[in-house]
């Protein structure tokens, strides 16, 4: 090895030591400085009107978001009622039963509906129940929102129920359990953690999409009882307020965008501290 | 050439072949993984109340031929079997596949514990056959975990997770978990390959105290082992049985040339 070659060395690992160590500054720094410029502007306005009250009119002062959180809650609810159940049934389907061409066209198509863009799933829910309704309501935008969880609990489900190991489920096969008995009573209680938290991870993903509930939901200055009136949601409203020209408005969009981003980081959070606990988070 | 000087468990009256009912019995049983044939043409008796065992090279069939004992082979695709295994005269394939493996338990190489607590893995095989009520569940726990050695290592801590055991501990564990079922027989695969000798041991003494109420059949990579164990055993070899006889006959006066050289450590 001549000192050539070492200096060589030594001069490629400093380099690329660099590059690498920048790179990730810049990734882990622009979340910061969104972290940040969303704290400095909007937890200045953040009060508790913001929590319970309805929005005024332009120029009052006070007034708050109070309907658009109890709406996205109602959006989420819905979404969650459709999604999971379906997703994770699927993913059981995929995991235990998979390996025939039914189940490699399930997983194609799972992955085409997860690339398709989220307003083309707000004009599906808009075709299938704002037309024939002829009105906007929660109950369309709660079933863009579902139907836009599907895909991602499908394959979230089938990987956590797939990194069960095979010796589990034989144990419980070689003891007399039947393949479904087996699948309901040890590996998905094995996977459960995973599971549960691929859908805590769902569902923040899914609090911040805008686009479906533009013609879905539509939006609402009041509350909206029931699921057959339109509803405002905190995406929404914090495009409507950040595109209007009022100042005070501005301020009530940088308030709901901190809240939004607190609720989806507090989840995501909470959802890696669940999966560290047991052991499935690489390091 | 000098046959190995193993002390060798000799067969309390030693049934001769075909005079006493098998437990099970395979007739010209082959079986294949897709195209490539594991198994070929094996017939043979495992006799009630008796311990037998498989020795072979790796790769021989034995692991094989023991999960088609309970039915386990299915579990692979593309899996197919030829020829017949009976239970108590009884075709297995004829059967319910999930009575077979009541009947017929299995521990597996390395222990697989259910991700729950001591107890609830005992009552496991118990709350899905259908168990009599919350007593009863008990009773069959404790009972089982005494059958397996391990009540009094475990008893103060019932509710504790079933993976703070020792490796050696968690065997027992599968084999307390594979009792509380009541099977006829127990398929032992390799159940000390991944144990310490101490560890070892005590299965092995576990397998003389259950051999009584229960007929066992092991697969073991470890000759000695079967020569300690075993009432009757099976040389493997290339998917064929090559010789099966009481475990004196085996080790002592081997029949075929290829039993004799895998005894000998000549190859394997």
């Amino acid at each position: 090895m001549t000192r050539w070659n070492k200096l060589r060395r030594k001069a490629v690992n400093a380099i690329m030591l660099s590059l690498t160590g920048l790179c990730t500054l810049l990734a882990a720094g622009t979340l910061v400085f969104i972290l940040g410029y969303l704290f400095v502007h909007g937890a200045k306005s953040l009060n508790w009107d913001f929590f319970t009250k309805l929005p005024t009119p332009v120029g009052e002062a006070g007034g708050g978001m109070a309907n658009a959180i109890l709406g996205s809650a109602k959006l989420l609810l819905l979404a969650t009622l459709i999604g999971v159940p379906i997703g994770f049934l699927g993913g059981v389907y995929l995991a235990e039963f998979g390996g025939t061409t039914f189940s490699f066209v399930v997983r194609y198509t799972t992955d085409l509906l997860n690339g398709v863009p989220s307003i083309v799933m707000g004009i599906f829910a808009y075709t299938m129940i704002v037309l024939p309704q002829k009105h906007f309501s929660t109950l369309a935008g709660g079933v863009a929102l579902g139907v836009m969880m599907i895909p991602i609990a499908i394959r979230s489900s089938e990987e956590f129920l797939r990194a069960v190991p095979l010796s589990l489920r034989e144990g419980a096969m070689a003891l007399g359990a039947s393949k479904a008995k087996a699948i309901f009573t040890v590996v998905i209680p094995a996977a459960k953690a995973g599971i549960v938290t691929g859908i805590m991870l769902n569902l923040a993903r899914v609090a911040g999409e805008t686009a479906p509930l533009l013609f879905t939901s539509f939006s609402n200055r009041f509350w909206s009882p029931g699921w057959d009136q339109p509803t405002a949601a905190l995406p929404v409203m914090i495009y409507n307020y950040a595109v209007a020209p009022y100042d005070d408005w501005h301020q009530q969009a940088w308030s709901a965008g901190f809240v939004l981003l607190t609720l989806v980081l507090t989840v995501n959070i909470i959802a890696r501290f669940i999966l560290a606990k047991r052991g499935h988070v690489p390091r | 050439m000098t046959l190995p000087n193993l002390s060798v468990a000799s067969a309390q009256d030693p049934v001769p072949t075909g005079a006493a009912p098998a437990k099970l019995s395979a007739n010209s049983l082959n079986f294949y993984y897709g195209a490539f044939q594991a198994l070929r043409d094996i017939s043979m008796q495992v006799y009630d109340r008796k311990v037998t065992a498989f020795i072979g090279p790796s790769g021989c069939g034995k692991s094989t031929f023991l999960r088609t004992l309970n039915r386990m082979n299915e579990t692979v695709r593309h899996s197919r079997v030829e020829g017949e295994i009976r239970l108590d005269g009884d075709n297995i394939f004829h059967l319910d596949v999930n009575d077979v493996r009541r009947r017929v338990g299995m521990v597996f190489q390395r222990s697989n514990p259910f991700p729950k607590s001591i107890f609830e893995n005992v009552a496991y095989g118990l709350r899905i056959n259908g168990s009599g009520g919350r007593a009863a569940l008990r009773e069959a726990v404790e009972q089982s975990l005494r059958r397996a050695a391990l009540w009094e290592e475990v008893k103060d801590k019932l509710h504790q997770s079933a993976y703070g055991l020792s490796g050696g501990q968690q065997q027992r564990l599968c084999i307390a978990r594979a009792l509380a079922v009541n099977p006829e027989v127990l398929l032992l695969d390799e159940p000390c390959s991944a144990l310490d000798p101490i560890a070892t041991a005590k299965i092995e003494d576990l397998i003389f105290q259950l051999k009584d109420s229960c007929t066992i059949v092991i697969v073991t990579h470890n000759m000695q082992q079967a020569a300690r164990v075993a009432d009757y055993t099976g040389f493997f070899l290339l998917g064929r049985l090559i010789e099966f006889d009481s475990t004196t006959v085996i080790f002592k006066t081997p029949a075929k040339k290829e039993t004799e050289d895998y005894v000998t450590g000549r190859f394997g």
